[in-house]
């Protein structure tokens, strides 16, 4: 798994890269090349977009042009409210529920699991009609409460919880019930710190899959007081909008950049938590 | 009444259980079951009941040749987009694994459409794809052909939605790979090296099989995509033109909030459902007797 520890040997003399260095290379500036030509066009006016002129003058103005012509502020704030929203819900109810599937004996305890990890198929995306008339019969539409909530039961984080809860040793918990510890205290003393990387890792995919979904919120909402960054965007730059193109590259660098700054500075545990969170 | 230590271990897991089990019935089951039941009647007009109508709604959904259309693009959509990620995946793991020159800015130039929301995604794309002014067929201009309309054309969209489609999906399926490969034992390719097998039949005889467990893992996750992510036709195509590029979670989309036909989304929906079990089934039979090691 330590993929950044080890580093290529420097050789001392220079040799022709080999015919696979060059097909990785390659190919590793076909899949970066869409982003930095994004990045080049919302520094550039908007006239330079085509013809990619090296020496084209620098511009923030279609930052500028972006920010109020949209209310980027608002829908970042949206975005924050609802990525520690679930991620916070999804913590709590995730975490008693795979308590209770790791360690207590609930009765059809195993039908109860297969019936949670049927939503790692059925998402709340797939059921956008049913869970709209769900959602707006609860007086959720237009809320952020509203996007969240259908997430927040994740088999996922049950899943993760419960294979993490199931490698912790009995006798860790033996120990603290002679301590006098209750059922919920021993969940929070014992097991909730030892699964600390699961969570973790489970937190950092679940922000960026929520900072990046769209459809749901997308029906969910329906103005500028509910709508995450990704809505906002959908409306901004939809075709028909009229909107220039370096400035729809600024508004997509501004609703991209706090994940991906987040992304590069941390980049190791990003992939990590990702193969943490994919491996079962 | 007193309840025996394991009755209140029982009750106290039940408890436990509570919030999750209201929250998957409310926005799980309650609705995987609701919208079966409404793809069997047809809504009453002006407060009259509902009509059960048994099959009905699904005949009428099979003679619609749109729907049959759509079907065929997200099969086309499948076909064109996960053979395709999964060997670019399977490519780069293989790269970015062995030695190699600059491997940290590769690895993360591969991964970085990972992060992305796709809506930006599509956003950065239409650039491409633009009929007049998009960088490709500015490209092609200046070499002499004639551009062409990569979004607009029936005959090229669905091709250009699946091509940014492996963009986006590639680089996530190339970290379940890299995973895997460095859980193969270094000890085999020592083995291999001194038997003098070449590097191309060690692959195919002992790597790919390896990786198996991993390619079956992909295949699921991009089966369930290929059905779930429909992000960027917001953006790209809006399903046209004529349909050429709708899948069927677009479809239902359109039929419920854009045609307000709640009975045909939720036929369309149901067929969706079908398709996922038969891929959880796939999982949860083959995927899980194969993947004996994980």
């Amino acid at each position: 798994m330590n993929t950044t520890t080890t580093t290529a040997p420097r050789s001392r003399y220079v040799s022709v890269p080999s015919l696979e260095t060059v097909a990785a290379w390659l190919l590793a500036v076909i899949w970066i090349f869409p982003l930095l030509y994004a990045f080049w066009a919302a520094f550039h006016p908007s006239e330079f977009m085509v013809n990619l002129e090296i020496f084209a003058p620098l511009t923030l103005e279609n930052f500028t042009d972006a920010w109020s012509q949209a209310p980027f502020a608002r829908y970042y704030l949206n975005t924050f409210a609802l990525v520690t929203g679930v991620v916070f819900a999804q913590f709590v109810v995730c975490t008693l529920a795979a308590f209770a599937f790791a360690r207590f004996p609930v009765p059809g305890k195993n039908v109860l699991f297969m019936l949670v990890l049927i939503q790692l198929f059925v998402f709340p995306e797939v059921l956008i009609v049913e869970n709209y008339r769900i959602a707006s019969e609860l007086g959720l539409i237009n809320t952020i409460t509203g996007i969240g909530l259908p997430y927040v039961a994740s088999a996922f984080g049950i899943f993760l919880l419960r294979q993490t809860f199931k490698t912790i040793p009995r006798e860790l918990e033996d120990a603290a019930r002679i301590e006098g510890c209750n059922w919920l205290e021993i969940l929070w003393k014992v097991y909730v710190p030892l699964a600390k990387p699961t969570y973790l890792a489970y937190g950092l995919v679940s922000i960026s899959h929520h900072w990046n979904n769209f459809l749901w919120p997308l029906v969910v909402t329906n103005s500028v007081e509910s709508r995450p960054l990704t809505v906002g965007l959908g409306v901004f730059s939809a075709p028909e909008t009229g909107v220039n193109w370096a400035t729809v590259s600024a508004a997509t660098l501004l609703s991209i950049a706090p994940l991906l700054i987040a992304f590069l500075l941390f980049q190791r545990q990003f992939v990590q938590s990702f193969l943490r969170a994919g491996i079962r | 009444m007193t309840l025996t230590a394991h009755g209140k271990m029982q009750l106290y897991g039940a408890l436990l259980l509570l919030p999750a089990a209201v929250l998957l019935a409310a926005f799980a089951y309650l609705p995987t079951i609701m919208t079966v039941i409404n793809s069997l009647f047809l809504p009453g007009f002006r407060g009259e009941p509902a009509e059960f109508v048994g099959v009905e709604n699904y005949q009428v959904l099979f003679d619609d040749p749109t729907f049959w259309q759509v079907a065929r693009n997200n099969l086309l959509y499948a076909l064109g987009t996960i053979p395709t990620s999964i060997a670019l995946a399977l490519g780069m793991a293989l790269f970015v694994n062995g030695k190699l020159p600059g491997r940290g800015f590769v690895r993360m130039a591969y991964f970085t459409p990972t992060i992305l929301p796709m809506i930006a995604a599509a956003n950065i794309w239409m650039f491409f794809y633009a009929p007049q002014i998009g960088l490709f067929n500015s490209l092609l201009e200046t070499l002499g052909f004639s551009g062409v309309n990569w979004l607009g054309d029936p005959s090229v969209a669905l091709g250009s939605v699946i091509i940014m489609s492996v963009w986006k999906e590639a680089g996530f399926f190339m970290i379940f790979y890299l995973a895997a490969l460095q859980s193969i034992p270094p000890e085999l390719k020592e083995a291999s090296d001194l038997e003098g097998t070449g590097r191309w039949s060690f692959f195919w005889r002992v790597t790919f099989p390896l990786l198996m467990p991993t390619t079956l893992f992909v295949l699921i996750n991009s089966l369930i995509n290929a059905v779930r992510v429909v992000d960027h036709l917001f953006i790209l195509t809006k399903g046209g033109p004529n349909n050429a590029t709708n899948l069927l979670l677009y479809y239902v989309y359109e039929n419920a909030f854009s045609f307000f036909d709640r009975t045909t989304a939720a036929t369309i929906t149901v067929v969706i459902l079908l398709v996922l079990a038969v891929v959880a089934t796939l999982k949860f039979t083959i995927l899980d007797r194969r993947t004996h090691y994980q």
